[in-house]
């Protein structure tokens, strides 16, 4: 059953068509990886899926995306979309409060102020995010006191706060070290099982390990999608075939 | 080293760099002594005139009280009033700028002309437009609420400027962290940035702060010079600037002097003391964050 399906998408930035007749889709609980050169639109890509790019002036887009087979770009309630349809950026980008107060941020917006189911979904998110016993003592203390990799280990508690059914994570690694990078990893296998994950990457080896389908986009374009296997090892295309390898990109 | 330089040059580059060095720290070190040399010259000759009696006392014209309780008291009524009025609108007014408003629209335009315009009109000006307005149009008398509308008028470009300044500088990362969670624009303000911006706010206020206390001619042209305590915002009141003024306009003995002088240091001691506080809730705002 597909999540969010794409048809004929073209997103202009100003004069740039940053996105050309794109049609994909997301199916329910497995992780897409988005992959490709820098500024072949894979990111900007993600961000109509949660019309994150609404923030950017200047922006046309036509064709649908339809998230449950509702078009997300008809007049719809972005902010509902937005509860349902998660986010982690590039670089973690924890709030300026405790660690507690962070997670709880997305709730409180919504106006739940019962302290005791506040408390439940602190704790479960952050055991949902691998991250419980390294904070457990200090949910009180400023989430800036976090290394690199529990920031965004605590972004992606922040965003399963609000039991998203879509998660959208933005290159989540690509600021972090290996070791960081190896537990969010092994967060996202946990993470498949409870929600749909589709995952912009740098890194074509993260996309081998972790994504179920891959999608090579190239200068606006999506070239090629299918199971990752079957991209990365038998690709279709000759640039998909060329960038899988290495030879650029 | 590299054969295409030559040694001589080399040299006269050296001696350059070393002139233009002491140049600089020349000129750093003339506007630190005049700072030094001000602050000084108030103090020595002030300090000493400065006592409990003459902060809390009485003022009579005829010379036999001289305190500047009622200055004071005044002053802190001008502050706050004008702040009243003044940092609401202000901050609202940089929110929609740097929030709401499109990049260079009209109306972002038009309103930025209006601050940087209002910001380079000579005080004295705003004096003049607030004893016709305020003072008479509006009936309100010459009166704290009347100086305080006045200077609220002054005061509202540098909130604006430097709100604006501190919302832009508020990371880009918080605001699509708050709406990636659903949260309405006006929330991830109001929990998000405003918050964050705090330092930069604060700033801004107590600078007008500064501002307010600093101003002498729009104020006793629509406050009024009444050297009492005014028992409500529409009565006059003479603010410890404007008292400055008019002390300076009859120096006569050494015991009027001496009062200036006095009043001059409680007046620098008050500038100093709101710059630091500034400095300290700027960096207490900042770590808490």
């Amino acid at each position: 059953m597909n999540k969010l399906a794409v048809s004929n998408l073209d997103l202009y930035y100003g004069e740039n068509h940053a996105l050309k007749d794109i049609s994909i889709n997301i199916p329910s609980r497995q992780v897409t990886a988005l992959i490709g050169p820098s500024g072949c639109g894979k990111s900007t890509l993600l961000r109509t899926l949660n019309r994150m790019n609404d923030l950017v002036a200047g922006v046309k887009i036509s064709g649908t995306v339809a998230f449950e087979g509702e078009d997300i770009y008809a007049d719809i309630d972005v902010k509902q979309l937005r509860m349902r349809v998660g986010m982690v950026f590039q670089k973690p980008n924890p709030f300026p409060m405790s660690i507690y107060e962070n997670i709880a941020f997305g709730l409180k917006a919504q106006g739940v102020k019962d302290k005791a189911v506040l408390d439940k979904v602190v704790e479960d998110s952050l055991r949902g995010a691998a991250l419980w016993d390294e904070v457990k003592d200090r949910l009180n203390s400023p989430a800036f006191g976090l290394s690199g990799g529990q920031q965004q280990r605590l972004c992606i508690a922040r965003a399963i706060a609000m039991e998203p059914e879509v998660i959208l994570m933005d290159e989540p690694t690509s600021a972090l070290d290996p070791i960081a990078t190896h537990k969010i990893e092994e967060l996202m296998d946990e993470l498949r099982k409870k929600f749909t994950i589709v995952i912009v990457t740098h890194s074509m080896n993260q996309a081998k390990r972790i994504s179920d389908r891959t999608a090579f986009f190239w200068m606006g374009e999506l070239i090629e999608q299918g199971e990752t296997h079957q991209v990365f090892n038998h690709p279709q295309d000759s640039r998909t075939r060329g960038y899988v390898s290495g030879e650029f990109g | 080293m590299s054969q295409y330089i030559d040694p001589k040059t080399s040299l006269a580059r050296q001696r350059k760099d070393k002139l233009l060095y002491k140049a600089v720290w020349g000129a750093a070190a003339i506007t630190i002594l005049f700072l030094l040399w001000v602050v000084w010259h108030i103090l020595s000759n002030g300090l000493s005139h400065v006592s409990w009696e003459f902060i809390t006392g009485a003022y009579t014209r005829i010379g036999e009280a001289s305190g500047i309780w009622a200055m004071i008291v005044s002053t802190i009524y001008m502050v706050l009033l004008s702040l009243a009025f003044a940092a609401p609108i202000g901050i609202m007014t940089a929110i929609y700028l740097t929030e709401y408003a499109k990049l260079g629209s009209k109306m972002v335009q038009v309103i930025r002309f209006c601050t940087e315009s209002l910001a380079g009109i000579p005080s004295i000006v705003y004096g003049l437009f607030g004893m016709t307005f305020f003072v008479t149009t509006l009936g309100l008398g010459f009166s704290i609420l009347s100086g305080a509308l006045t200077l609220a008028m002054l005061i509202l470009p540098v909130i604006i400027r430097t709100t604006e300044e501190a919302l832009i500088a508020v990371s880009m990362s918080y605001r699509e962290g708050g709406y990636a969670l659903g949260c309405s624009k006006i929330y991830t303000i109001w929990r998000l940035i405003l918050p964050s911006a705090l330092p930069g706010i604060v700033t801004s206020i107590i600078l007008s702060t500064g501002r307010v206390i600093g101003e002498s001619a729009p104020v006793f042209l629509t406050a009024g010079m009444v050297t009492q305590i005014p028992e409500s915002v529409l009565e006059s009141g003479r603010t410890l600037t404007v008292h400055l003024y008019k002390l300076t306009q009859e120096l006569f003995t050494q015991y009027e002097w001496d009062q200036a002088y006095a009043t001059a240091t409680v007046l620098i001691v008050l500038i100093l003391f709101l710059n630091l506080a500034t400095k300290v809730i700027a960096t207490k705002l900042n770590k808490s964050a």
